[in-house]
């Protein structure tokens, strides 16, 4: 049909639905993003195949990393687990391999993810409660007992502290007799969104930036295989954002990163390759498919053109997946199995490398092993069932599909310009930009789950009153005093002097500039703790402190 | 403009190690929409601090947000500290992710006077708040 | 006197022997305007008179809460006792506040020798609120030796501020590419002291020698305010804001300006207390015995016109009727 024919037909059919009623007022997405009734050639007008969508595994890599995609091979399965101690999670990592889990993912607790060892007066009630307690290069051993570091490769969401358990993950791995050179795997590392969202901070930013870079450059040289950071869109959207934040915001820190590579004087392809991203898989199908293909195709035109990357490597934005813990409801918690399936779907078809499906329980507690089960088996399901694997970003070529992509890509670029105006991404945060940003969104979003405008199936429609019950993990409540307990004895076994002269070389080494992955690592392969590390680096770098902002 | 003088002032914190605010914040933000007077601890705060804050504020209702399963160590360690205080009349709210067993558990021993989780309204709370003190005046 | 009356008066006693609950429970006696409020506030006034106030001002997003947390640090290695009052705006719409200030402050919450109290401006148009000034002397006879006054920041704050404190500090941030020429007319002749917070932003040295230049302008003075460079999340430049804040403390005792000062503000404060005294009287009166509502009627049908209306309804107020505002 020629353009003004169907301009014109267009038209009629407006006017023709004009007349019917809606069944409601709005259409839009769950981020508030207005939605029209039909998309047709017209809204793809401009779009140019080659240059914005280009071949999968090509620039600018609208449609997927790899050439071949998901038939090559199939995303990773890497379900996020970690509880009780070091010897719990052992165990459920070994189920979890068992049943057909391709990659491990492990989640720590909050006293590990603070810096704090297990028997600090801070850590009270925590130890063991919503990750795993580790304290030591001890713990770590425990933790891999019987999984060989070279054939898993492992994904750990740790981020203040992220130099100090990674140097426990590669000095265990050296004790299995496994060369760095083939050990693989992901650290969270990403500081940024936890001054942003997450709020997980030790450091004030610059010594943060520092560890990071350092991260970057010994990766480089020493464990090729490794993702440098995995930068997190996931908690700024659990936190409330728009998809649009979430998919500005993230990349936003990715680009900062690159920028303190560059600044540290390290060549944009020697560790851009390195760099990963994470993002959250949100109950909006088509928003979500379109964040994730507008996320690959700015990272690629950004690196490439902003920062003068050559290797295609460094233009791939490869990332992980989970599904919207934020979604699930209390209420009715089987349901949250069905809500899973859909964001994960969203996942698969977005062109994701790994994805973490939630547990139903997971807004309660932390997951049963049956609860486990199910995510991982939606997953499977979706790969070896549905067919939606068989072909490569199906979707492309959507009139909606790809408008909507645009559109989010130029909302995107506008939040760049603003946080440029600000002065940059620290410069965005210390004004507490985007804290304020997200602030707004969520509470915007829960007042229309309040006023019912917005559905949340059983929670403010079709809900009944009876409660539905599911078993729930419950943890050892001995794991903290166990935990302690063993916590003392490494520390009268181990040696104590040559552990402090490990930790006084540590500070002098933080208070000037040299790299400071080795001489974690010799503190570590003393045996000195994570808290005993972390404080050593405070004396020299500080704290940070949130901002009062609401 | 609400020119009344008394004000019902909330203590919102959060104690122990997590650092998921949302919750905490988006509460804070409906009870100043509601007309009260809300004092935000910002994160991280051990149970002594919590207490402390609770008792140079003057506040009349305390409400904690906990979503690292620390709650049955925090909530009960806050409460004795309060009550040490002789601050036993102050309204104790826990939300976050409270599984129904401990919720019962933290009632039933008088730790707190409510629990909320996720999915609850923010109207559910305001009128809670607001229908204890209407029937204490 | 009733049996509550009794009891707070209790308060006031346990205020004097160091209790921080009694402290607590008689700033918001007094900010909830109890009756017994002014019964209160005469049983205090006798143990007030001994902290040294400081104001703190500057725009929102300046620094003013992790400055004052570096200057607790500084004051309590001094071995002094610090009270703080921090002030958030009330929402115009609900009545409602967050009062957030006291983040950057916690690490102090559990210091004897600090007591921190948020307040809400509940309807005052300035930096602080209705009842700042009371909570102050709550604080000082409680035996603080230092207040500090943490204004909103917006608004009038800077002259309100003025008023209530013996040293005032002004906090501003680099200009960037601006000129200080923006900054609110007014600031330049409140402060006894300038902080330029945020120093290693650029722009900072230039923003302190625009401030410099417009001091030199104002002429000879006997306290030429300083001008002084800080990083407020790093602690850099805290011990000469405070080193400062002592000079002008010594400067104003000296001189004999503190007693100017102080007796300005009582001046004040007893001026207010009289028109409060009136008005509250007329409107009780004019409560109780006139028909307002009539009378009002009445102008907007133009039938009368304000201000004999006005001359009216004084002339009926008996302001001999009994000995109000004495309380207890």
């Amino acid at each position: 049909m020629e353009r003004e024919n169907l301009n014109e037909e267009l038209n009629k059919w407006r006017s023709e639905v004009e007349g019917l009623k809606d069944r409601k007022k709005n259409f839009d997405t769950i981020s508030g993003e207005p939605i029209d009734a039909l998309y047709t050639p017209l809204d793809t007008d401009e779009l140019d195949y080659g240059k914005d969508l280009g071949f999968p595994g090509r620039y600018p890599y609208t449609r997927g990393v790899q050439p071949n995609m998901y038939r090559g091979r199939l995303w990773t399965m890497r379900q996020f687990s970690g509880f009780g101690d070091a010897s719990d999670s052992n165990n459920r990592y070994r189920y979890l391999l068992g049943q057909g889990q391709t990659g491990l993912s492990v989640a720590f607790d909050m006293p590990t993810i603070m810096g704090y060892d297990s028997d600090h007066e801070r850590s009270l009630g925590e130890v063991g409660r919503c990750g795993v307690a580790i304290d030591s290069l001890e713990d770590m051993e425990v933790l891999f007992d019987g999984i060989p570091l070279d054939r898993v490769t492992t994904s750990m969401t740790i981020n203040g502290p992220a130099a100090v358990l990674w140097a426990m993950y590669l000095a265990n791995a050296e004790k299995q007799g496994i060369s760095l050179n083939n050990v693989g795997g992901t650290i969270q590392n990403d500081i940024l969104k936890e001054y942003i969202a997450q709020k997980s901070w030790i450091f004030p930013p610059e010594p943060s930036m520092r560890l990071i870079t350092d991260i970057f450059a010994f990766a480089a040289d020493h464990v090729p295989k490794w993702n440098t950071i995995s930068i997190s869109g996931y908690h700024i959207r659990e936190a409330g954002s728009t998809a649009v934040q979430e998919l500005a915001f993230t990349l936003a820190d990715g680009f900062a990163y690159v920028e303190a590579g560059i600044k540290a004087g390290l060549n944009v392809d020697r560790f851009a390759p390195r760099l990963s991203f994470f993002f959250n898989a949100h109950m909006d199908f088509f928003e979500e498919i379109c964040k994730y293909r507008a996320a690959r195709r700015i990272w690629a035109r950004r690196m490439k053109e902003k920062y003068g990357a050559k290797d295609p490597r460094s233009l791939k934005l490869r990332f992980h997946t989970q599904t919207a813990g934020c979604s699930l409801t209390a209420q009715e918690p089987e349901n949250n199995i069905v809500r899973t399936a859909m964001e994960a779907l969203s996942a698969i078809l977005g062109g994701t490398q790994s994805l973490h499906t939630n547990s139903m329980d997971e807004v309660m507690a932390l997951p049963t092993e049956k609860a486990v089960k199910i995510a991982l088996r939606t997953q499977q399901v979706i790969a070896h069932e549905s067919g939606v694997a068989n072909t490569i970003d199906p979707l492309a070529g959507s009139y909606f599909v790809e408008s909507l992509t645009d559109k989010m890509e130029a909302e995107a670029e506008v939040y760049f310009e603003r946080i440029d105006q600000l002065g940059g991404v620290l410069a965005a945060i210390d004004s507490g930009f985007f804290q304020q940003e997200i602030a707004d969104a969520a509470y915007i979003y829960q007042k229309a789950v309040d006023s019912c405008e917005r559905v949340v199936v059983g929670v403010n429609r079709y809900n009944c009153e009876e409660p539905m019950q599911i078993d729930l993990l419950k943890i050892d409540p001995d794991v903290e005093e166990k935990q302690v307990g063993r916590l003392k004895l490494l520390r009268e076994r181990r040696d104590n002097q040559a552990l402090t002269r490990s930790l006084d070389d540590l500070k002098s080494g933080a208070a000037g500039s040299d790299n400071l992955i080795p001489k974690i690592l010799a503190a570590v392969k003393l045996y000195a703790t994570e808290g005993e590390i972390v404080t050593a680096l405070k004396e020299v770098f500080g704290e940070y402190k949130e901002k009062p902002l609401f | 403009m609400d020119v009344k003088a008394k004000k019902i002032r909330v203590l919102v914190a959060k104690p122990g190690l997590d650092g998921h605010d949302r919750g905490a914040r988006v509460v804070a933000r409906a009870l100043r929409d509601a007309g009260m007077e809300v004092i935000y601890t910002g994160l991280h705060q051990t149970p002594e601090q919590v207490a402390e804050t609770a008792l140079q504020e003057d506040v009349d209702v305390v409400g904690l947000s906990i979503l690292s399963g620390a709650h049955m160590t925090l909530a009960p360690k806050i409460r004795h500290l309060l009550n040490e205080k002789d601050m036993k009349d102050v309204l104790f709210l826990v939300g976050g992710i409270i599984p129904e067993e401990d919720a019962e558990k933290l009632i039933a021993a008088g730790t707190a006077d409510q629990i909320f989780t996720p999915g609850d309204p923010l109207d559910k709370i305001i009128d809670y708040i607001n229908a204890k003190f209407a029937s204490a005046e | 006197m009733l049996i509550r009356g009794v009891l707070m008066h209790h308060l006031v006693k346990d205020l004097l022997a160091g209790n921080r609950r009694a402290a607590a429970r008689l700033i918001t006696l007094i900010e909830n305007d109890d009756e017994e409020k002014r019964s209160l506030l005469k049983e205090i006034y006798p143990h007030t008179g001994k902290a040294f106030i400081i104001g703190i001002t500057g725009a929102p997003g300046a620094g003013k809460s992790s400055l004052v947390d570096r200057l607790l640090q500084q004051i309590r290695a001094e071995g002094l006792t610090a009270g703080i009052i921090a002030v958030d705006p009330t929402s115009p719409f609900s009545g409602g506040a967050i009062l957030g200030d006291r983040i950057r402050m916690q690490d102090h919450a559990l210091d004897a020798g600090v007591f921190i109290r948020s307040m809400g401006t509940r309807g005052s148009l300035g930096g602080l609120s209705r009842s700042t000034r009371e909570a102050i002397q709550v604080l000082d006879a409680f035996g603080k030796d230092i207040v500090i006054v943490e204004t909103v920041g917006v608004g009038q704050s800077e002259v309100d501020i003025v008023k209530t404190a013996d040293s005032t500090v002004v906090i501003l941030t680099p200009a960037g590419g601006d000129s200080v020429q923006t900054i609110k007319a007014g600031i330049m002749e409140i402060a006894d002291v300038f902080v330029i917070n945020k120093a290693d932003l650029p722009g900072a040295e230039r923003t302190a020698t625009e401030i410099n230049m417009m001091l030199d302008m104002n002429g000879e003075k006997p306290w030429r305010p300083p001008v002084l460079p800080t990083v407020s999340i790093k602690g850099d430049g805290v011990d000469k804001l405070w080193e400062a804040l002592q000079e002008h403390r010594t400067f104003l005792e000296d001189s004999g300006k503190l007693l100017d000062v102080r007796r300005q503000r009582v001046r004040r404060e007893l001026t207010e207390q009289v028109e409060y005294l009136v008005k509250t009287r007329i409107w009780d009166e004019v409560r109780d015995t006139i028909e307002l509502d009539s009378l009002v009627e009445k102008i907007s049908k133009r039938q009368q016109d304000p201000y004999s209306a006005a001359g009216e309804l004084l002339a009926k107020i008996n302001f001999y009727k009994g000995d109000h505002g004495e309380g207890g």
